[in-house]
């Protein structure tokens, strides 16, 4: 199994590196070529106005949307799921394709950023949500599972199918639970 | 010592605590790992910030003079206007920065008090102290700074600084000087792997650093931050040089808006540094930028025009 990190911006080293520890071949991804042979993609945390931005201009909107169409998992963590969700609230390219409202920076400035221990659905003991200047799940559509919340019932991680999405970072933390949660889609 | 500093700082605060916390040094470290691969760009107002952001910018740094302005206009280069800042802040979605003066304690205080994204404690503006930096540790704030060598960066860093950039030479559209520091901190640390460890005593000695972040070092084989290029980069291919060297990201300053067409410009340093390796890419954004900004070579300045000297 290949699993490929968008990398057009952000920390999708941290990303390989965790794939790494799994034991699974990982691969960056930049331009519509490089999904050749990819079964599955995560894009990584980092700024979803870029990422949009960097897309347009590299082609990769259309193949990113195909990959997704062809029955492929996809997970995005903090401004990889802004770049997966349907509705952001603003205007700024993004590939619609979880049926969720996400408003960015929902919880403030970096001074503002936290860490909390979540119960996510599917992982038996608490996993550490890192929340950098972190969007939230603000409606969940038909058809989509919410993962975790937190205490206020702030919506932080949510499954559609095969897409998964988290508002907080499991590459920055040493656990490797969530992304082998995702390689089980 | 400084095994303690990096505790102090959160680094080691990852497990066993199920509260919220915030202004971990996790936390701080975590936003400059959100901003890798990208172009943080220099504004001096919202409106600038509008077309960075468009542009594909990570990170907008809010001043009041580009580092060409501050070398042409002399004088002392303070702290911008809170309120102008501020401006800039609630116009962008993407993070802001803002520099205060090396040593500066307060500015960094009133920076931290409007809610800025990150601190540069800079030697772009006059330096506020001659022996000391900011103790960075207490802030909620993430720092960045300035550093020439491995030594630098390490002091930096044991003083809580959560990302490292090359100082470069600022405002003079060279890229010499941030080649020379990048490969200069990169190359320290190549050579730091290949000790022995008994050697590594000495070698911290030498460079005026704490052991253990020497140690750190060479175990990760990397700085324990994110290391950027700043100072002097004008180009697409000047932006991704750096990233070929190895840096994570890169600093524009004057590069873009002192050039002819900056939107374009911007976009096409943003495109060269997440494709930087497809020579192909960067040659079709390299095209019909217009004017670059006009530069000053760095083997011209004298000793008293050079910033990179500033900080200690």
């Amino acid at each position: 199994m290949v699993v490929g990190v968008l990398a057009l911006q952000g920390d999708f080293a941290e990303h390989v590196s965790m794939l790494g520890r799994l034991g699974v071949t990982a691969r960056e991804v930049r331009v519509p070529r490089d999904l050749k042979g990819v079964d599955r993609l995560i894009l990584p945390g980092g700024e979803s106005t870029t990422f949009g931005k960097v897309a347009v201009a590299s082609g990769m909107m259309a193949p990113l949307i195909a990959f997704a169409g062809a029955g492929r998992p996809m997970w995005g963590t903090c401004a990889g799921l802004i770049f997966m969700a349907k509705d952001v609230g603003r205007d700024q390219p993004g590939l619609g394709l979880m049926d969720v409202t996400v408003r960015r920076n929902a919880f403030g400035r970096q001074v503002d950023s936290f860490t909390q221990d979540l119960k996510i659905l599917g992982l038996r003991a608490p996993f550490k949500g890192v929340f950098i200047r972190a969007p939230l799940i603000e409606r969940a559509g038909k058809g989509v599972k919410v993962l975790s919340k937190l205490e206020d019932g702030t919506i932080v991680a949510a499954r559609q199918g095969l897409f998964l999405g988290t508002s907080f970072h499991p590459e920055l933390t040493d656990d490797p639970r969530m992304h082998a949660l995702f390689l089980s889609l | 010592m400084a095994k303690k500093t990096v505790g102090a700082n959160g680094a080691n605060g990852s497990n066993g605590s199920h509260g919220k916390q915030v202004g971990t040094y996790e936390l701080k470290k975590g936003l400059a790992q959100m901003l890798k691969g990208g172009v943080i760009m220099d504004v001096i107002n919202p409106e600038q910030a509008k077309i960075a952001e468009a542009a594909g910018a990570c990170s907008v740094m809010a001043l009041e003079r580009v580092p060409a302005d501050i070398r042409r206009d002399g004088g002392v280069a303070r702290m911008s206007d809170p309120g102008m800042i501020q401006k800039i802040m609630k116009d962008t979605t993407i993070p802001v920065m803002a520099k205060c003066r090396i040593g500066h304690y307060v500015e960094a205080k009133v920076l931290e008090a409007i809610g800025i994204d990150y601190i540069d404690e800079s030697e772009v503006l006059t330096p506020a102290d001659e022996e000391n930096h900011v103790d960075k540790r207490g802030f909620k704030v993430p720092f960045v700074c300035g550093a020439r060598n491995l030594g630098e960066a390490l002091r930096r860093i044991s003083e809580g600084a959560a990302v490292v950039r090359s100082k470069g030479e600022a405002g003079t559209g060279d890229v010499v000087e941030a080649v020379r520091h990048a490969r200069k901190i990169l190359g320290d640390i190549r050579r730091l792997k290949t000790m022995r460890r008994e050697e590594m005593f000495t070698y911290a000695k030498e460079i005026q650093a704490p052991f253990a972040l020497v140690e750190e070092t060479a175990d990760l084989g990397r700085l324990p931050v994110v290391l950027f290029a700043a100072g002097g980069i004008a180009t697409p291919a000047d932006a991704a040089l750096m990233m070929e060297i190895g840096v994570d990201g890169v600093f524009v300053g004057s590069g873009i808006f002192k050039s002819g067409d900056p939107a374009r410009r911007a976009k096409a340093i943003v495109e060269a540094t997440t494709h930087f390796r497809d020579y192909k890419i960067i040659a079709e954004v390299s095209k019909d930028l217009g004017e670059p900004m006009v530069g000053i070579s760095v083997s011209t300045l004298d000793a008293a025009q050079k910033m990179a000297g500033r900080g200690w």
